[in-house]
């Protein structure tokens, strides 16, 4: 804690810059590095996962089998889903955390940096072990990401691999979330009460909250996988009187919760972007804050959404549809109020906007798609095809991926002092908000015609709409190498930013009080809040 | 906040959050023993009755079918073909039916099998009376050999209106693999 008692002499106060070479990144304790190593790593993992995606999206542009092998195809849909999630969306928005938490709340760092450092350096580890299971005999675990027994019983010598893996995440999850959490509840400038937050900021701790309530009931259910796998014991076995219905349960309870940890974050972004480029204060900042609370609270009661198809009794088909629809409101309150935020505002369209609106409305058809699939008896219908596949990438990736796209586009100009090259994020934008629903939109048709989801071959009266996704998935992932040569060139030089960056009047937050970029050590002194 | 107050109150905090996470870990495996007394409560995919024989009688309601759905599933442990001999039929509430299944021991050892039954929808279970079944007692087989297994099953008249189609599944096992 060098840094923190440099903080007692402000008299003769050197401000030390990062440590030279590789130790700033090994060692580093401080949120901006620490920061940007997330931001990284999920960038890696966003490729990673994007090209598992292409290698699906390939087999599938014609119907009969063209390229991978089923087992392999399988394995692809499996670690696609467990690379982006746990590998990309979800480091992704503790990356940013880690860098904004401590500006937005006038803070120096966050509160426990050595755990800080061991809660990155773990994800590594993780995800090359995870990756590895794809060179060890039987392959990567192919029973799909929720690895529901019996199935995923049958993975080969990946099976602890996948487990301790998954255990290796959520451990890193959890102490992000104390860190994020501790830093929030303790480390807020002078003045700044909880309804004075940014709301970025709010949304993160309750996510904070979701993931330490949630991520050991994961840890606990793949620990019973294991034991029943090596040590004899019957949790989900039906031999020993286990059921392999209890795993989908302990699974979604954690796997619901899950989904509103990959989504507040974003929620919380889209909020800060909004009034910034429509240059009025957010519409109904409570509401929001009680919104986001109302949609954790309701996260924990709907997860047998999931498992509607597995014969359980009517009551309890109609109490999780009605509870999942409920959903909708707190959500609705949010729309309207982004809606209402820009309503009478002088907007203007500068990347980050134009991701926001684009998140605005996507986010809003998966929501619909969501209600559908809320319906019993339509799920039943929907279940396990394309729809749901579908509907969850909505959420996700014009929701949650480009929520991140629109934060790294706001603030990469505070983090680097360069302004990007406006011109080619704009054409990135457009490259991927037409691909994206290339890519996805015919999917909705392919799931109500019937197709079903991770299947490496189909019938032919699948094929046009196949086409047609694959097409939008090839446009799509080469477009975010755009990506990557705008981020790439504006760490290296550019435009100097101002402070504010943006020069709407607006951004009011702490961050922009910060030369661009922030110095090493920021807010040594707390700054006042009025 | 100064320093060293600041440093305190970020301790107890940790600890706090960490028992919170400790606790969550801890409310996983609480699940398991809920979800136990949730299904007795209420019968649904109640395990005893679905091993055990009963003597159930009701008059056969002649205007009713009801579709019976046979499923087979092979677990990791073991090494059997197993399979219904139809896919599905359709019975008479009321009326004793019978169900037949295949099976065969792949290795070349003699094998004592258990199968477990299953029932879906869960809340028809209770109404779903075997008064014979293979499933009742651990079934040997010598090596590689082939067996019909029969199940005599009647289903309750009781059985509520709105299910139309049960499914009656098992899975083989090595019952010393369930010992």
């Amino acid at each position: 804690m060098a840094h923190a008692h440099d903080a007692h002499a402000h008299d003769h106060h050197d401000d030390h810059g990062p440590a030279k070479g590789i130790g700033r990144w090994l060692f580093a304790t401080n949120h901006k590095d620490i920061g940007t190593l997330y931001m990284l790593f999920s960038l890696l993992m966003f490729f990673v996962g994007g090209t598992m995606a292409l290698v699906i999206r390939a087999e599938l542009f014609q119907p009969g089998m063209q390229l991978v092998d089923p087992m392999f195809f399988n394995q692809m849909t499996t670690m696609h889903a467990l690379i982006m999630i746990f590998g990309a969306v979800m480091p992704a928005f503790v990356g940013l955390a880690n860098w904004m938490i401590p500006l937005q709340v006038g803070a120096p760092d966050m509160a426990l940096p050595r755990m800080n450092n061991f809660s990155f350096w773990i994800l590594p580890f993780a995800f090359t072990m995870l990756i590895g299971t794809l060179f060890v005999p039987g392959g990567a675990p192919a029973g799909g990401w929720t690895m529901y027994p019996p199935l995923s019983q049958q993975t080969g010598e990946a099976f602890p691999m996948l487990i301790f893996a998954v255990h290796l995440m959520g451990a890193s999850s959890i102490m992000g979330a104390i860190n994020v959490i501790v830093t929030i509840m303790n480390m807020r400038a002078p003045g700044m009460s909880l309804l004075k937050m940014p709301i970025f900021v709010w949304t993160w701790l309750i996510t904070a909250y979701l993931l330490i309530a949630v991520m050991p009931v994961l840890a606990g259910a793949v620990t019973m996988l294991l034991t029943d796998h090596y040590f004899g014991t019957t949790f989900f076995e039906a031999a020993g009187g286990g059921d392999p219905v209890m795993f989908q349960h302990i699974f979604w309870f954690f796997g619901h919760p899950e989904v509103y940890i990959m989504i507040l974050p974003a929620f919380g972004i889209v909020s800060e972007i909004i009034p910034t480029f429509s240059r009025k204060p957010l519409f109904g900042y409570d509401a929001m804050v009680y919104a986001t609370a109302s949609i954790a609270f309701l996260s924990f009661i709907v997860w047998a959404h999931h498992m509607f198809t597995v014969g359980m009794p009517l009551a309890g088909q109609m109490f999780f549809m009605l509870a999942t629809m409920l959903i909708a409101v707190p959500t609705g309150v949010k729309v309207f109020n982004w809606t209402a935020t820009m309503f009478k505002g002088s907007i203007s369209f500068e990347p980050p906007m134009l991701f926001a609106i684009s998140f605005l409305f996507l986010f809003t058809i998966g929501g619909f798609s969501g209600l559908m699939l809320a319906i019993v008896p339509a799920d039943f219908q929907y279940h396990d095809t394309y729809f749901v596949v579908a509907h969850f990438h909505y959420v996700l990736v014009p929701g949650a991926v480009f929520s991140l796209m629109a934060a790294a586009y706001y603030w990469l100009p505070k983090w680097t002092g360069h302004m990007y090259n406006m011109k080619l994020a704009k054409a990135h934008f457009w490259l991927s908000t037409i691909f994206v629903n290339v890519l996805f939109f015919p999917q909705h048709f392919l799931g109500l015609a019937g197709m079903p989801r991770r299947i490496p071959d189909y019938s032919t009266q699948f094929a046009d709409w196949n086409m047609i996704s694959s097409i939008g998935a090839f446009g799509f992932g080469l477009s975010q190498l755009l990506f990557v040569y705008i981020v790439v060139s504006c760490i290296r030089g550019g435009e100097k930013a101002s402070d504010k960056v943006w020069d709407s009047g607006r951004p009011h937050g702490l961050e922009w009080t910060l030369s661009s970029p922030p110095p090493y050590h920021s807010f040594e002194t707390a700054p006042e809040v009025k | 906040m100064t320093e060293a107050p600041l440093k305190k109150a970020n301790r107890s905090l940790t600890r706090q959050l960490w028992i919170f996470a400790a606790g969550s870990f801890a409310f996983g495996f609480a699940l398991v023993p809920l979800y136990n007394v949730i299904c007795d409560v209420t019968g649904y995919g109640d395990r005893t009755k679905l091993v055990e024989a009963s003597s159930f009688t009701a008059p056969e309601d002649k205007n009713r079918l009801v579709t019976i759905e046979l499923l087979s599933d092979s677990p990791a442990i073991g090494d059997w073909e197993f399979r219904p001999a139809v896919g599905s039929i359709e019975v008479h509430p009321g009326r004793l039916s019978e169900a037949k299944f295949y099976a065969r021991n792949l290795r070349n050892q003699a094998v004592v099998a258990q199968a477990i039954p299953s029932i879906a929808p869960l809340q028809a279970t209770k109404y779903f009376h075997k008064t014979e079944c293979f499933c009742f007692t651990p079934q040997p087989f010598d090596a590689q050999q082939e067996r019909e297994l029969t199940v005599r099953f009647i289903v309750d008249p009781k059985l509520p209106v709105n299910i139309d189609r049960l499914t009656l599944s098992y899975v083989m096992y090595d019952a010393k693999s369930t010992s």
